[in-house]
């Protein structure tokens, strides 16, 4: 080819697999939501979630065979979101350990 | 009166901005011929599509912090009533909800297909019928979801003078459900831009503008529709899983 350029392009293979380990995801969170185990289900449902995002993200957006650039923008997103989450954590564990502030 | 040039130098001395261009242009086109979708401001294909995905990942980063804002409302409004939300929620339909979730997984996968139809420059009729089949999965999608709605409106779920709840907490009920509306109808109108930019991306796509050289657009079309995939892989269990359904 006269320009020389190649991205990488993933085996329709994979898709499937990333596909099926999405199916089986949803199947799961739906089972566990089923199951009492009290404050753990929404850590389970949550974890399962992060998991199929993270599946997404790196081979449905390509993000695994991305610039390291790409690699930091997208995390600085999620970055973020920690942050937020951390404060609103601090929120919500106020009075937790006696004599922190209510 | 007094000499222009004292006051615009600049106008006077500088060469015309034309002579410039005309001392590049023939080293660009003649030397170095390069890809008709090649814009004047990039060193080669690589770098522009390059480009165009990290300005992609820029604006999802702003998209995360839209969603995150209501997730993180989400969180300290569940946190302040728990037990009133695990009731709002367990009037939702866990079966519409798991199959529209399926429906957008099987979206997305369609979706990588037709980005990956067009990276080894398949027929335009391939690519279209993975753009056309990523579109039909999107609108079943708003179907199921608008079948949904309608059933709050019937039961008086929506938040306002109109609404009823027969449970034990009805105040914190109506909260879970403008949360509800709020995210699920900011979700719905991200997958009806999501099929606005799909119908141009599949005339684009018809016209067999998209090979191996050039799919920047359909690639990053692509970013956008996971991303808005990966918010419902978030919503559907935060909505409709949190009602205790091992109840029944």
């Amino acid at each position: 080819m006269a320009h020389g350029f190649h991205q990488h392009v993933a085996p329709p293979s994979m898709y499937y697999k990333v596909f099926g380990a999405l199916i089986i995801g949803t199947i799961l969170t739906v089972a566990a939501a089923k199951v009492d185990m009290g404050p753990l289900n929404n850590v389970v449902m949550l974890l399962i979630a992060c998991t199929k995002a993270t599946l997404v993200i790196l081979f449905f957006m390509h993000v695994r065979w991305s610039s390291r650039l790409t690699w930091v923008v997208a995390m600085s997103g999620f970055f973020w979101l920690l942050l937020l989450f951390t404060v609103i954590g601090d929120y919500i564990s106020r009075g937790w350990v006696p004599g922190t502030l209510r | 009166m007094p000499d222009h040039a004292e006051h615009f130098p600049g106008r006077i001395h500088q060469p015309p901005l034309v002579a410039n261009l005309d001392a590049i242009q023939p080293r660009d086109h003649v030397e170095h011929p390069h890809h008709p979708k090649l814009q004047h401001h990039f060193d080669d294909m690589a770098q522009q599509v390059d480009a165009s995905t990290l300005g992609m990942w820029v604006f999802l980063v702003t998209e995360i912090m839209f969603f995150g804002g209501l997730f993180a409302a989400y969180l300290v409004y569940r946190h302040a009533n728990p037990e009133g939300f695990a009731e709002a929620s367990h009037h939702l339909n866990v079966t519409w909800g798991a199959i529209n979730t399926i429906v957008l997984i099987v979206s997305s996968l369609t979706m990588a297909l037709a980005v990956r139809s067009a990276q080894v420059s398949a027929p335009a009729k391939t690519q279209v019928a993975w753009i056309v089949a990523t579109m039909v999965l999107g609108a079943t999608f708003l179907g199921i979801k608008a079948i949904e709605y309608t059933d709050k409106f019937r039961h008086n779920l929506v938040p306002g003078p109109n609404f009823q709840w027969t449970g034990k907490h009805p105040q914190p009920a109506e909260i879970f459900y403008s949360l509800y509306f709020c995210m699920t109808g900011l979700h719905a109108i991200h997958m009806i831009i999501g099929l606005g930019i799909m119908s141009v991306i599949g005339t684009m796509a018809w016209r067999r503008q998209f090979d191996s050289e050039y799919y920047t657009p359909v690639e990053v079309a692509g970013l956008y529709w996971h991303f808005v995939d990966i918010v419902w892989i978030f919503l559907f269990p935060l909505l409709y899983l949190i009602g205790g359904h091992f109840t029944e």
